[in-house]
């Protein structure tokens, strides 16, 4: 795998005729009817569609999470199509970082080990305890890196999950709806975070959301309707 | 990568257990190793108790045993090889101390004895201990404290044994070639050899066993083994270290083999318990799998956390069984430990090992499958949480499970044959209750219509979690039913079979009576008005040949075959059948007849392959008496009446030398009778039939007592397997609860419907277990030992009723915990 950040054409995510069917009781549903996409390093893009669009089973396309049933998808300059999933998990680690609505931080562990399970995952081990520190002082929470998730509040709790997500300095981040269970005022301030880090980082972002406020704060905007992504 | 595993492994560890979902597996591991490990301690130390002992509980390096005077020859061969030799004499006689008279197993040793060992004395009952260089000296007699109590004798007294009268010397405390007081009925008298010819006791016919007690070098041992192996007769046999007390090694050994079955039941269980514990656990870590995926953690790395973890687990709780198993062993010490004289010494480390070992089996066996499942969880679950693990294979988890029990077993029993007939029969079992316990399940379903809320909410659980139901009741059954059959069967069919004797029924016997003593002993109990008992003659003959062919025991593949070819017989004969005993094939002979011919028990002939027709040859006193078996009888063997396996006319056996034996019932002492008749006779010996019945009851409630206190563990791993079961529901209980209560149920409903679930469940196991005693009682008394069987309505009320509360108390308290969280936060977190 090794050095990959050397893309050839730039795009550090790619999409080509992506296609995705599931056989339900009535027949073949086809969720995506074709799907071209390029993400550029540091590019923000926003995908908007109504409920039950296809758009989560898009970005689990893009994040290597599952297999598509036609078309080409390559991550990070890699064709996913080729690779069992313990290959695409070892592409994904400390290179590709998650933000979800429901947080999926590990209730078992702490704010502080659940930032350094990502780091310790990544290729860069070495501090992951200072690293990790570091990462969840950023997003406000230096107080709070040995409290349990059950001791957070929503929005504490997305916060580690920026901390978790940004602190191997990915390549680019995957979002979720990364509002989705929060009030508008932490909502606010989760996304503005979010986009501080971006920045700074010159990370890639590829955002699923059904907030057009939201997706405004994007490079680009996609529409998914009926299985086709439209630029607005 | 392989390092992180271990690392985070570890360090998750800790949060894991805090968060409590990790305890009821360890808890199952705890208990499965602690009955392990109780029994592995306690065997431990009896097995080295046998080894550091093995010369001393053969009081010599090498023995010769037989039922006749020893030769003089061989006592020199060994001399001659250079070997220290001492013998003994031993034989159970009444002796005598002014009115009272008392059974005592007398033995006679010469100067040399103990040859290996020391014996230990005191001067007082319960006084301090000495070792003594040799036995006693002519003239004096050592016994055993009890015998002080029972008789009222006090040291110096003199007592009577026999003819003669020997003084009481010092108090027996220990005798290194006991092995255990468990195969000694009578209280220890002894006394020197020299003086056994004074006593009188010791005649051709009377059932005596000669020691010649042989020590020295190995290899001159070794050496004489050879050479006196080609000397012995046919009735006489060597006894190294290496086999020295076989009853006592086999008798130690099926205790063993029992209790560490009953400690397996307990593992079994609690390995139940651990697979539902891990099922449980690994849906719960179903999303931390998919978000270590989905960070980029490989399968492998995820499988590995899983299973390291139940590595820590698994060595942390094995290593806590092992120090709850050291604590319960000193409780079987305790209970068992008296039958070992010269005391157990401290355990060796090695059940240590076995403990952990078994642990570690346990929790692979049963828990693996399912933690190899949370690798297996797709990382698209982080965006669509319906995406789980495929649930594991049932024929793998069962296959598992299963061999893992057959690795236990074999460790456990060693022996292929039995572990496939216990695996058969636990197969067996487990499938019959399982079905009862699905039965039970079903019947519930037209109550579910009736009664309160609380009852209908309760069974409506038990019949929704059918399968779950059904082996959790199979469990609670096998626990209750197995301490059912120890506590009231058990005592049942004791009490039956004292009750099977006729009030009438005789609980004397008096063996050893000389011909010339049967007149003045009838005389004597006429003297009293009482009936004059019937004396059998009583020819001590061993079976040499069937048809010409010789008898060798080792020929016999049934261990009792081989017993009864090795021993003496008990010849007797009459002109008429016995009263209670029934030619079934052949004809009894009549006056003028061929005197032949032998009347053989049929049970005796089944056993040893003798049928109608066979030529019989008996050696009696030397001579060789030969006849044809001409009938087979039927013998009603526990009415305690005299029996024979083997009857001749009286012409055949008349000038053979005999004893009288009989049997006769006495409600008081029948105004001194057995004291003027030992007395007046000293060599007859009197068996009262109670004392020896009150005996068997101590010595079964002993060892019941000890059993039972392992079948404990099987409860507690039953119980834990019930706490697994309520945590693997916990979140659905939850979630209802808290509908529940929304709905408006008050905390007192929600209460009572978990209280009802739970009282249920244990009253059917109750139900179960009652029935299972029930049937087992029921075969055992009519199939197997031929008693009259009742039905103990006990059985029922302790069973049903015990185990309604004690389930009922156990469920509630594990699963009260649901009512803590306030409906809103469990019904918002939407688990």
């Amino acid at each position: 795998m090794g050095s990959n950040s050397n893309a050839l054409n730039g795009a550090l995510v790619e999409a080509e005729g992506l296609t995705k069917f599931v056989q339900g009781p009535g027949g073949r549903l086809d969720i995506l009817k074709g799907v071209d996409l390029r993400v550029a390093p540091s590019e923000a893009v926003a995908i908007l569609g109504a409920s039950g669009s296809g758009k989560s089973t898009l970005l689990g396309l893009l994040a290597g999470l599952d297999l598509p049933s036609g078309g080409e998808v390559r991550l990070l300059s890699e064709s996913l199509r080729a690779l069992d999933e313990d290959v695409r998990a070892r592409l994904r680690a400390g290179r590709v970082g998650f933000v979800f609505q429901s947080f999926q931080l590990l209730p078992a562990l702490t704010a502080l080990e659940n930032v350094m399970l990502a780091l310790e995952l990544g290729e860069h081990p070495g501090n992951a305890r200072g690293a990790a520190l570091e990462a969840l002082e950023r997003v406000g929470l230096r107080e709070r890196v040995h409290h349990y998730p059950s001791q957070l509040s929503g929005g504490e709790q997305q916060r580690v999950a920026i901390a978790r997500a940004f602190a191997p300095n990915p390549r680019v981040l995957f979002a979720d709806e990364p509002t989705g269970n929060l009030d508008q005022v932490t909502g606010d301030q989760i996304i503005g975070l979010l986009f501080e880090l971006k920045e700074a980082l010159g990370t890639a972002l590829v955002m699923v959301t059904h907030d057009v406020e939201l997706a405004g704060r994007c490079d680009r905007r996609l529409f998914l309707r009926d299985g086709v992504l439209e630029a607005q | 990568m392989k390092a992180g595993a271990v690392r985070f492994s570890l360090r998750s560890l800790m949060r894991e257990w805090r968060a409590g979902e990790l305890q009821v597996l360890a808890l199952a591991v705890v208990i499965a190793v602690a009955a392990v490990t109780s029994v592995g301690f306690f065997a431990d130390k009896v097995q080295r108790a046998m080894l550091l002992q093995a010369s001393e509980l053969l009081g010599a390096d090498l023995v010769v045993v037989s039922p006749e005077p020893i030769e003089p020859a061989l006592r020199e061969g060994a001399q001659a090889h250079g070997l220290e030799t001492a013998r003994f004499v031993t034989f159970p006689s009444v002796v005598l101390f002014g009115d009272a008279a008392q059974l005592a197993e007398l033995k006679a040793v010469d100067g040399g004895y103990p040859l290996r060992g020391r014996l230990r004395t005191s001067e007082q009952p319960f006084g301090s201990e000495e070792e003594m260089e040799q036995g006693p000296a002519p003239g004096e007699v050592w016994v055993e404290a009890r015998l002080f109590q029972q008789m009222e004798f006090e040291p110096g007294d003199l007592l009577q044994v026999g003819e003669t009268e020997l003084r009481v010397a010092r108090v027996l405390t220990y005798e290194p070639d006991r092995g255990g007081a468990l195969f000694l009925l009578a209280p220890r008298v002894m006394f020197n050899v020299e003086d056994v010819p004074a006593t009188g006791l010791v005649t051709p016919a009377s059932r005596v066993d000669h020691r010649l007690l042989v020590a020295g070098d190995e290899p001159a041992v070794n050496a004489y083994r050879a050479w006196a192996a080609e000397r012995l007769e046919p009735n006489q046999r060597l006894e190294g270290i290496r086999d020295a007390r076989p009853e006592l090694r086999m008798a130690i050994e099926r205790g063993e083999q029992f209790l560490g079955l009953a400690a397996l039941v307990a593992v079994l269980l609690a390995g139940g318990a651990i697979g539902v514990a891990a099922r449980y656990y690994s849906e719960r870590q179903a999303d931390a799998g998919a978000v270590m995926r989905c960070l980029g953690a490989s399968r492998a790395f995820v499988v590995r956390v899983f299973a390291l973890r139940l590595l820590w687990i698994a060595i942390l709780s094995s290593l806590a069984g092992v120090l709850a198993g050291f604590a319960a062993q000193t409780v079987l010490t305790r209970l068992l430990g008296v039958w070992f004289p010269g005391g157990l010494p401290a355990a060796s480390a090695w059940p240590v090992f076995s403990g952990l070992a078994i642990g570690l089996i346990t929790v692979v066996g049963f828990a693996l499958p399912s933690m190899l499942r949370v690798g297996r969880v797709p990382p698209l679950r982080v965006l669509r949480r319906e995406l789980g693990a495929p649930p594991p294979s049932v024929w793998l988890v069962l296959g598992l499970a299963f061999l893992t029990l057959a690795v236990l077993l074999m460790w456990q029993i060693g022996d292929l044959r039995l572990v496939g007939r216990v695996l058969g029969g636990a197969l067996i079992t487990g499938l019959v209750l399982w079905g009862a316990a699905w039965g039970l399940i079903l019947l519930l379903r037209p109550l579910r219509t009736r009664g309160g809320v609380a009852l209908r909410f309760g069974l409506a659980n038990l019949a929704r979690r059918g399968s779950l139901s059904a082996v959790q009741l199979s469990a609670f059954g096998l626990g209750i039913m197995a301490l059912l059959l120890l506590a009231l069967v058990r005592v049942d069919m004791l009490a039956a079979w004292e009750q099977n004797f006729s009030d009438d029924a005789p609980n004397q016997f008096m063996i050893n009576v000389q011909p010339d003593q049967v007149e003045p002993l009838q005389a004597l109990f006429e003297s009293r008005g009482l009936a004059k008992p019937v004396y059998h003659p009583m020819v001590r003959g061993r079976l040499i040949a069937i048809n010409e062919r010789a008898v060798n025991p080792e020929d016999y593949d049934n261990p009792r075959a081989e017993r009864l070819a090795a021993r003496e017989f008990n010849l007797s004969f009459r002109d008429a059948p016995q009263p209670g005993n029934h030619v079934v094939e052949g004809r009894w002979w009549r006056a003028g007849d061929d005197p032949r011919q032998w009347s053989v028990e049929d049970g005796l002939a089944t056993t040893l392959g003798i049928e109608l027709g066979d030529t019989l040859s008996f050696r009696v006193a030397g001579e060789t008496v030969e006849g044809t078996v001409t009938n087979l009888r039927k013998v009603q063997w526990d009415s305690f009446n005299v029996n024979f396996f083997v009857v001749a006319p009286p012409e055949l056996l008349t000038e053979m030398p005999a004893t009288y034996i009989t049997s006769f019932r006495l409600d008081d002492d029948g105004d001194g009778l057995l004291a003027a008749a030992v007395r007046q006779f000293p060599n007859v010996t009197v068996l009262d039939v109670r004392v020896l019945m009150e005996r068997v009851r101590a010595i079964t409630d002993r060892a019941s007592l000890a059993v039972e206190y392992v079948f404990l563990f099987t409860l507690l791993a039953g119980v834990v397997m019930l706490f697994a079961a309520i945590q693997a529901t916990r979140d659905v209980r939850q979630q209802e609860t808290a509908l529940l209560r929304t709905l408006g149920a008050g905390r007192r409903h929600v209460l009572a419907g978990l209280l009802a679930e739970f009282m249920v469940m244990g009253l059917l196991a109750g139900v179960l277990a009652a029935a299972g005693a029930t049937l087992i009682g029921y075969v055992l008394a009519q199939q197997i030992f031929d008693l009259p069987f009742a039905v103990n309505p006990w059985l029922w009320i302790v069973g049903v009723g015990g185990g309604a509360a004690g389930v009922g108390l156990a469920g509630w308290l594990g699963a009260r915990g649901v009512l803590r969280q306030p409906p809103l936060l469990t019904l918002r977190k939407g688990v």
